[in-house]
């Protein structure tokens, strides 16, 4: 099924500046594997070392986290989106997501 | 510390003739009126942070007649703080936030309590505090503060209204409204330190927290009045560029530590530990790492030596000055260490001297010998030899 996945701002510039990418996916755990396929240095900041979306990013199909439905397993329909949210700290000053290189 | 007692009466209360002409916008409106501008001035919030979010809170919770106004902030208004925070004008950098802060918003509504708190919000002052008002409002810019923010809002059972935001996008939602979610149950665990911090990653457009701080300042007045669909259960997500609003759903974990079925967490902790920084101020990143400060490496290069300067900024960064260095931002560096001769004498610098340690420490695990790191970096170069060079 065809899926859109925004990349957030803290991410893209892992992501050739790209603000959003298409690709074919069954799952949402699919289309994040495509991702980090496409853009190698993504992974390790989607990824732990042993395979699982990093605690401090949340992954949503459309308006839901994966969480409640059926985490990566969740199935795609056609014109779904899936979004990444990062966490972030930024307000008083503009310390923001930390990274990993 | 001592915590101001609120001299804002509760019960009945009623508005001045001025009081009335200030506010007659809201009470010609059905859904504020006099009974909603009473709950207005019965209200006290506290604002954590009087920064890029603090500021327009400030400003519209003053404006709308909040009662009582708490802000905690223990910073100073710095040059670089005017392009956001615009409580503050030229005049008062140098000056403490919470006092320049209290001025404005006192000019701006003298009919408001306004106490300010000149300090850092911690585990052990967190509950005193919060527990003298109605609404937090986060307007921090740090994870542990984000959480023990959150923590001691569910522990009091108070709402906290929260927006963050990076560069140009921005967040808000309602944490702890009763039946809603937590800060935890949207993000259990915060990132982990000891990683690069991405100094140039940071930055941000000065109106995006005035758009999020506003946005907050509207949630709050909503909870006040019990209008509306306050932002509970829902993250709002604002792209400034593309200028879209989005809506995501945020649901109560029931397993969440801090507000869960199961409650792991009855009492606040130490966060800089939880957010794993404990020590990392103790711990200077150059430890073992070799240095050259300024005026040595001035020295070596005013002599003729043969040094390789290496700058692992990014590039925009090197159009604001440089040190005419070969430019591999930090993120490249893994990729591009080819380009670099370890036979010769490299000096490594960035902003501040934090990520061209890293770099140094790399290069020294990838065998590169005759490595230093520039102290202080283009900072301190400015400072100790060539004040031409523009601070950013």
């Amino acid at each position: 099924m065809p899926v859109r996945v925004i990349v957030p701002t803290p991410l893209r510039r892992f992501a050739d500046q790209r603000s959003s990418i298409e690709c074919e996916a069954v799952t949402v755990g699919d289309a994040l594997r495509q991702l980090t396929t496409s853009y190698g240095e993504l992974k390790k900041h989607l990824y732990t070392d042993d395979g699982r979306i990093r605690s401090f990013v949340n992954v949503y199909l459309n308006d839901e986290d994966i969480r409640f439905l059926k985490q990566e397993q969740t199935q795609i329909k056609d014109g779904d989106t899936i979004t990444i949210v990062p966490s972030i700290a930024g307000g008083a000053e503009d310390a923001g997501l930390r990274f990993i290189v | 510390m001592a915590i101001p007692t609120a001299t804002v009466k509760k019960g009945p209360v009623s508005l001045n003739k001025e009081e009335v002409l200030r506010y007659s916008r809201h009470l010609i409106m059905p859904e504020v009126g006099m009974e909603g501008q009473l709950k207005l001035k019965q209200a006290q919030v506290l604002l954590i942070g009087a920064g890029g979010l603090g500021a327009p809170l400030g400003l519209y919770l003053a404006a709308a007649g909040v009662g009582r106004l708490g802000v905690v902030d223990f910073d100073v208004v710095d040059f670089s703080n005017l392009q956001r925070q615009i409580t503050f004008s030229t005049d008062d950098v140098g000056r403490k936030k919470s006092e320049a802060a209290r001025e404005r918003l006192s000019r701006m509504n003298p009919q408001i309590q306004i106490d300010t708190f000149e300090t850092r919000l911690t585990s052990e002052n967190a509950l005193e505090l919060f527990k003298g008002f109605d609404i937090i409002v986060d307007g921090t810019d740090n994870f542990p503060t984000r959480y023990l923010v959150n923590d001691a809002c569910v522990l009091l059972g108070k709402p906290n209204v929260y927006g963050s935001i990076f560069r140009f996008e921005g967040q808000a939602t309602v944490f702890g409204y009763p039946g809603g979610p937590c800060y935890r149950c949207l993000y259990p665990e915060p990132p982990p330190p000891g990683l690069v911090p991405s100094c140039a990653e940071g930055g941000v457009l000065g109106v995006l927290p005035g758009i999020v701080g506003a946005i907050q300042a509207m949630e709050t007045i909503k909870l006040i009045l019990g209008a509306g669909d306050p932002l509970v259960g829902r993250l709002l997500l604002f792209d400034a560029l593309g200028m879209r609003f989005r809506e995501l759903k945020l649901h109560k974990n029931p397993a969440c530590p801090i507000c869960g079925e199961h409650r792991t967490i009855t009492k606040l902790i130490d966060y800089e530990e939880f957010c794993g920084i404990r020590g990392e101020e103790t711990v200077p990143v150059t430890t073992g790492i070799p240095e050259i400060t300024p005026r040595e490496l001035k020295a070596r290069l005013d002599r003729g030596d043969n040094l390789f300067i290496l700058d692992v900024r990014e590039p925009h960064e090197f159009q604001i000055c440089n040190l005419k260095g070969h430019l591999i931002p930090l993120g490249d560096l893994p990729r591009r260490v080819s380009e670099l001769d370890s036979s010769r004498e490299i000096v490594a610098h960035c902003r501040s001297g934090k990520r061209s340690a890293d770099a140094v420490d790399f290069l020294q695990k990838a065998g590169f010998r005759k490595i230093w790191n520039l102290k202080g970096g283009i900072l301190a170069w400015s400072d100790e030899v060539d004040p031409s060079v523009p601070k950013y």
